[in-house]
């Protein structure tokens, strides 16, 4: 049985007529024993793993042989019980197993029988994201209940549909299922996958060598055998004449909720968390408030774990007036932490676009902030994937010089990692 | 959660309301928003605009004219867990009741509360008659109470002090269990009437400590012997007092008692007032000083005029 524990770390005292107050809200999901066999009282959990077969999939032919042994491996680590099927997407989705539009339920013969069938892909035709999901959906949808996940691997962009079907096709998926997405090479568009990837709560990485699916594979199937229960929100409620400015996941990667909150009544709204295993997870919550006069306190919002509608734990953000200066300037640290990791995420993908639009001296700029919010925070990662793109020259002013030729995948990796963000010490 | 529904399909802030959930919150009935007039919610915020709610037990006073009372959360202690009560039925008769709710025990506040509300009128009962007999019945009935409030997050179970004192044409009968104090200051000399069961009065019971040392320890104010459900001994110790003429009982807890222990020490701050001053205006000076005096701990002043 998952526990939740949720904390507030904010500094509470605001200046004479301050209006805007942030907290950093830690959550921690404890208890969970994952997804379960049939009879082992774990939650349901359905599997679909959609896999580009279109093709370009078949230069190099390793791409798609890694892609057909990445997704037997995550076939080997499905737990027993566990609802699932694979998709082969081309112009359309289309079963790759079972052969009947249905799910079955994993077990060492229906895993032989899957892996054996993902054996026989072979790569043809187009590329059509959107009718895959819609595909997956209605696989999910056989199963209400259950908690949903799915792997999305492409190799190249959405160009056998519509932009718009796309865009309806994905907006039918939304709060239906989570969807970690990965793009395989460098031919496939970081935008469109990290469409997905936000809409579907799930995550977006680079695949750089065909060699490197089947770890990746390995670690999203662990993870999403890990979730031991789903559909949680965050339910924020505030004060009247307060604005909810933005609620943001900023751990372990940056997400913003707030394009997706759902009002529950006229001072409180729900924004989407997904499925939880036993993890730990920060938001950012910032709340914009009437000034009350120096020594009110007043609450600027309660922050609850929701569980089928039921509160399962909660932390107050609390706003205090006062004239003591030394208290009122004191800058949390996690919210400054966060602050500048968001602001990471945002220069680092301002200053590909600029690069990308031939406008150098706005990425240089961008760039060399990045490189320099990097270092500050010691995000050692990003730091290692910015030198791919820049050259260094002074990392703690920022002064950067952009590299004559840059490697594809390097942009790309440096692109799709920009929000993963360093945790801070509370 | 409602199933699949619950998620934003064209996302933002133009949705329609859906207003059939409850807010997350249990509003205390009755109980309306001193800034708004909202709906104030349990944890004392209002559910409309947010604002913390004044503790109405922060600052309380009792004015019976010859009999006063008032206590005050201070400046340090986030809640008032000190509680008093206070009857006067008739001339020449008073009985006062102060508990101190331990502020490391669980529920502290709630705790003395009920441990005062249960003592009071136990000992108004028989107050007229033995009141030997009426402080360790009230005391009895105070413990019953405090041993029945629930703990709240762990830690130790609801623990207070208690000191009572029945004032019966002319005859004063103190029981105390803890550290709350009870003084004369007048007629025959100023007094203290307890002796704490704390750390520091075993000391120097002892002889092992003076007893100005030995109330500057960090352990001073631990006390020996509480109310509460893990409290090994709650029979009071009790003491009688013939005034021999005119002066104040001053009943307190030890938010006032820290800065002036000794019984000269207290009934010298009281030579600025005249001497006819009111209880209420003698309970508001010694709470002013304790205040100004750095007003750490709650502060609870019960003044009888003899």
């Amino acid at each position: 049985m998952t526990t939740f524990t949720a904390e507030t770390y904010q500094n509470e005292y605001l200046p004479e007529g301050g209006t805007e107050v942030n907290a950093i809200v830690t959550v921690t999901a404890t208890g969970g024993g994952g997804v379960g066999s049939a009879g082992g009282g774990g939650p349901e959990a359905v599997e679909v793993i959609m896999l580009d077969c279109s093709g370009s999939m078949s230069q190099p032919p390793t791409k798609l042989r890694s892609a057909r042994d990445a997704t037997a491996t995550a076939i080997d680590c499905l737990r027993d019980g566990v609802w699932f099927a694979v998709i082969q997407g081309k112009d359309y989705g289309s079963m790759a197993y079972p052969g009947a539009q249905t799910l079955v339920q994993a077990t060492a013969e229906t895993k032989r029988a899957a892996k054996a069938a993902v054996a026989q892909l072979q790569a043809s035709g187009g590329t059509a994201i959107g009718a895959w999901l819609t595909l997956a959906r209605s696989l999910f949808e056989t199963r209400p209940a259950a908690i949903h996940h799915a792997i999305l691997l492409t190799d190249g962009r959405d160009e056998s549909e519509t932009h718009e079907a796309f865009v309806s096709a994905l907006g039918g998926c939304d709060g239906r299922f989570q969807c970690d997405c990965r793009g395989v090479g460098t031919k496939w568009e970081v935008s469109e996958l990290r469409a997905v990837a936000t809409a579907l709560l799930g995550t977006v990485d680079i695949i750089p060598d065909p060699a490197g699916m089947e770890a990746d594979f390995r670690a999203m199937i662990d993870s999403a055998m890990g979730k031991a229960v789903s559909r949680v929100a965050l339910r924020v409620w505030s004060p009247q004449a307060t604005t909810v400015k933005f609620v943001k996941q900023v751990a372990p990667a940056i997400d913003d909720l707030t394009p997706k909150r759902t009002l529950v009544n006229a001072l409180t709204a729900d924004y989407p968390t997904g499925a939880w295993g036993d993890e730990s997870r920060d938001y950012h919550v910032c709340i914009e408030v009437k000034p009350a006069a120096v020594g009110a306190e007043m609450l600027a919002a309660r922050v609850s774990l929701v569980v089928d509608d039921e509160v399962v734990s909660q932390a107050l953000v609390k706003a205090i007036w006062t004239d003591d200066a030394v208290l009122s300037t004191k800058i949390n640290q996690s919210v400054a932490h966060y602050t500048g990791q968001a602001e990471l995420a945002q220069v680092i993908q301002e200053g590909l676009e600029a690069r990308k639009a031939g406008d150098d001296a706005t990425a240089t700029s961008k760039l060399g902030r990045a490189v320099q919010l990097a270092a500050e925070s010691g995000n050692e990662g990003t730091t290692r994937l910015l030198a791919k793109v820049v050259e260094v020259d002074n990392a703690q002013t920022g002064k950067v010089r952009l590299k004559g030729s840059v490697d594809a995948a390097d942009e790309m990796a440096l692109d799709t990692r920009s929000t993963k963000t360093t945790r801070v010490k509370h | 959660m409602a199933g699949d529904d619950r998620f934003c399909e064209a996302c933002g802030s133009d949705l329609p309301l859906a207003a059939t959930q409850p807010a997350p919150m249990t509003e205390a009935a009755g109980s309306r928003c001193a800034t708004c007039g909202g709906a104030v919610g349990a944890d004392g915020y209002c559910g409309q605009c947010g604002i913390k709610q004044p503790d109405p037990h922060d600052h309380e006073e009792i004015d019976l004219g010859w009999a006063a009372g008032l206590t005050d959360r201070g400046l340090h202690h986030p809640a008032n867990e000190d509680a008093m009560a206070l009857e006067a039925p008739r001339p020449g008769l008073a009985i006062a009741v102060v508990c101190d709710g331990v502020s490391s025990s669980s529920n502290a506040q709630q705790g003395a509360a009920a441990a005062v509300q249960a003592a009071g009128p136990r000992l108004l009962d028989a107050a007229g008659g033995d009141a030997k007999a009426a402080l360790i019945t009230a005391t009895a009935a105070a413990q019953e109470a405090i041993a029945a409030v629930p703990s709240i997050g762990g830690g130790d179970s609801p623990s207070c002090t208690l000191v009572a004192a029945v004032l019966h044409d002319g005859e004063l009968t103190v029981g105390w269990v803890g550290d709350s104090r009870a003084y004369w200051c007048g007629a025959g000399g100023n007094q203290r009437l307890t002796t704490d069961d704390s750390w520091a009065a075993e000391q120097v019971t002892a002889g092992r400590l003076t007893e100005d040392v030995a109330e500057a320890r960090v352990e001073a104010h631990t006390i020996t012997r509480w109310l509460g459900a893990d409290a090994p001994v709650t029979e009071p110790r009790v003491v009688r007092f013939q005034p021999s003429g005119a002066g104040r009982v001053i009943v307190c807890s030890d938010g006032l008692w820290n800065y002036a222990s000794e019984a000269d020490h207290l009934a010298s701050l009281l030579d600025p007032l005249a001497p006819d001053a009111t209880p209420l205006e003698v309970a508001h000076h010694l709470t002013d000083f304790a205040l100004n005096s750095g007003g750490h701990d709650n502060i609870t002043v019960v003044v009888l005029a003899v």
